[in-house]
């Protein structure tokens, strides 16, 4: 297994607080990786940096092998490095076929072409069916339950095969049955060769799906291994719990 | 193909209007309609697509008044067409002058934004009246009186006007119907979002600024030539951007037709009101009466609440029918339970 993402010494400060401090962390290609820790040990933080929404102070980021520190986030998805947001952000006025068009990853040429061309259309279809929404394909995003918009989302950002695919608390705020269908989602995708990185508080959702487990305390990485030996960790269950 | 059916009709009725031998004093306002109509449907591009509503737009419109200004001072006119033949060259002038400060003024949002852009309206406001040995100051800048014969005056203006609107209109119709508009519509609706799917976010909105700010100063070009006197008072004027912002709102926002209809309405309106209520200004407030009403009735402009209105009857009439689909069900009330609705009934079937 060769690294797909590797953080170096991350660091981001906001005013006095040290959100991410000196944190590195590797995403080994193949993996479903997760991220845990409590509030506030600097989760999403270390998302948007790493998906080029926040400017590091410090540190360094490698994807694919090539240093990409301080790119922005439209040059990394045209790399192959994707996220979900945690309140499932679609476009509202859009339909649901389009939401899927529009995160194609166009390069500036393509700007020209018919807004949802057959070729769209039929890639947004296949990806539709894969996520059985077929039948929602005209309705607009914002006439969609909040569960589907979370599937819309991840959907979406399949649309320009990505590498890497960063999960910000896929099963947050949606039913059982939705998580099910998220969970058999991300393994059919992993089995096809995309690598997930995930925030996640649903421990059984993490150590049912994801290996390795990384676990952020105060910003650092206290502790990375197998889901079985991060439940025994006296360090984490101290992060946790609290002495 | 009812979209080119409507724009054809409209084209050919505009372009055979002035063949009916109207006055001068209708002429005179359905030029300034047209103008209006034009400037809208200009701002929309920015204020409406991408959702950043300049209020510097005015400074375009007196950059471009100024570019014919100046160039007669360099030139005699000679067949009276030749302030026609180089109004691109005043677009092209306003969009590169007009990329850098999108560049900038872009990096901030919504409210944020419309306060940076009036400061620019103000700054060029101040500069023609300071700018004496460009712009004349405050004395004004005149121009030579077009050679056209009496009878046919208004007819280059006419269709001067005309031209800029139906090129601000394809321009729109096109990239409704491109990536260039859908990737406006991401913008619109979440600009953080739609940076992280890979949309060139910068770059359509300074395109988009670049493209308005264009067909705003071809737009000033002509006025200037037409009145043939330039006053920085009136070449720069915040009632410009308003009478913009207005119309596009009123019309809808986002629309092809909207800031037509809005200019169609509210340019006549004015005129009217203007004339009924004689000359005090009594006539503004009667023209914000209007505007208040409409925008009671219908808060997101006349097509926007149309079309919900057909969309909604359509969709009632959908499900109605014999053979309704899930498709067209009413969306789902709650947000967990109703997505509990999609999986189930599909996953039992694989």
């Amino acid at each position: 297994m060769t690294a797909l993402l590797e953080v170096t010494s991350a660091q981001k400060a906001f005013g006095g607080v040290r959100a991410v401090d000196d944190c590195s962390l590797t995403v080994e290609e193949g993996s479903i990786t997760a991220l845990i820790g409590p509030n506030g040990s600097g989760k999403t933080t270390l998302f948007n940096l790493i998906t080029g929404y926040l400017k590091a102070d410090g540190g360094q980021f490698r994807f694919r092998g090539q240093d990409v520190t301080g790119s922005d986030p439209g040059h990394l998805y045209r790399r192959g490095l994707t996220r979900t947001f945690q309140q499932a952000r679609v476009f509202p006025h859009m339909s649901v076929t389009e939401n899927l068009v529009v995160a194609g990853g166009y390069r500036w040429r393509d700007l020209v072409l018919p807004r949802v061309s057959g070729h769209d259309r039929h890639r947004a279809a296949e990806l539709l069916e894969e996520f059985r929404m077929t039948h929602v394909a005209d309705l607009l995003a914002s006439e969609l339950s909040y569960g589907q918009r979370k599937l819309l989302e991840f959907a979406a950002v399949l649309m320009s095969k990505p590498r890497l695919v960063l999960l910000d608390e896929p099963t947050a705020g949606v039913n059982p049955i939705m998580i099910d269908t998220m969970e058999r989602h991300v393994r059919e995708r992993n089995s096809a060769g995309v690598t997930f990185l995930v925030v996640e508080h649903d421990m059984q959702f993490v150590m049912r799906l994801c290996d390795p487990v990384v676990v952020l305390n105060n910003g650092k990485e206290i502790y990375a291994g197998s889901p079985a030996d991060v439940q025994q960790n006296p360090l984490v269950l101290d992060a946790y719990l609290g002495t | 193909m009812r979209a080119i059916v409507r724009g054809g009709v409209f084209v050919v009725v505009f372009m055979t209007l002035p063949l009916f031998g109207f006055e001068h004093w209708v002429l005179n306002l359905l030029i300034f309609t047209l103008m209006y109509a034009a400037m809208s449907s200009a701002w929309n591009l920015v204020g409406g697509f991408a959702g950043y509503p300049s209020l510097g737009h005015a400074a375009f419109f007196g950059l471009g008044a100024y570019f014919i200004g100046l160039w007669f001072q360099h030139h005699d006119v000679t067949t009276g067409y030749e302030p026609f033949l180089i109004l691109p060259l005043a677009g092209l002038v306003a969009a590169a002058v007009g990329a850098p400060i999108a560049y900038v003024a872009m990096r901030t949002r919504a409210d944020v934004f419309a306060i940076v852009t009036i400061t620019l309206l103000f700054v060029a406001q101040t500069l023609a009246f300071n700018l004496d040995g460009v712009t004349g100051g405050a004395q004004g800048l005149a121009m030579p009186t077009p050679p056209f014969e009496l009878a046919r005056f208004e007819w280059p203006f006419y269709y001067a006007m005309l031209w800029i609107l139906l090129t601000s209109m394809l321009i729109t119709y096109l990239s409704m119907r491109s990536k260039v508009g859908m990737s406006l519509d991401a913008v619109r609706a979440d600009e953080d979002k739609a940076l992280g799917v890979g949309v060139h976010v910068t770059g359509v909105k300074v395109l988009s600024f670049s493209v308005s700010v264009a067909l705003v100063a071809m737009a000033g070009g002509v006025w200037a030539y037409y009145e043939s006197f330039i006053y920085p008072q009136f070449a720069i004027d915040p009632i410009i951007t308003i009478g913009m912002v207005l119309m596009t709102f009123l019309g809808g926002r986002g629309t092809l037709w909207g800031p037509v209809i809005g200019a169609f309405i509210l340019v006549p309106g004015q005129q009217y009101l203007a004339y009924r209520l004689g000359g005090s200004q009594f006539y503004l407030i009667a023209y914000a009466g209007v505007f208040l009403l409409i925008m009671l009735l219908m808060p997101r402009g006349i097509l926007p609440t149309i079309a919900d209105r057909m969309r909604r009857r359509r969709a009632v009439a959908a499900s109605s029918g014999p053979d309704a689909t899930d498709g067209a069900s009413p969306p789902s009330a709650g947000g967990g339970g109703g997505g509990a609705g999609v999986p189930v009934p599909s996953g039992g079937a694989a």
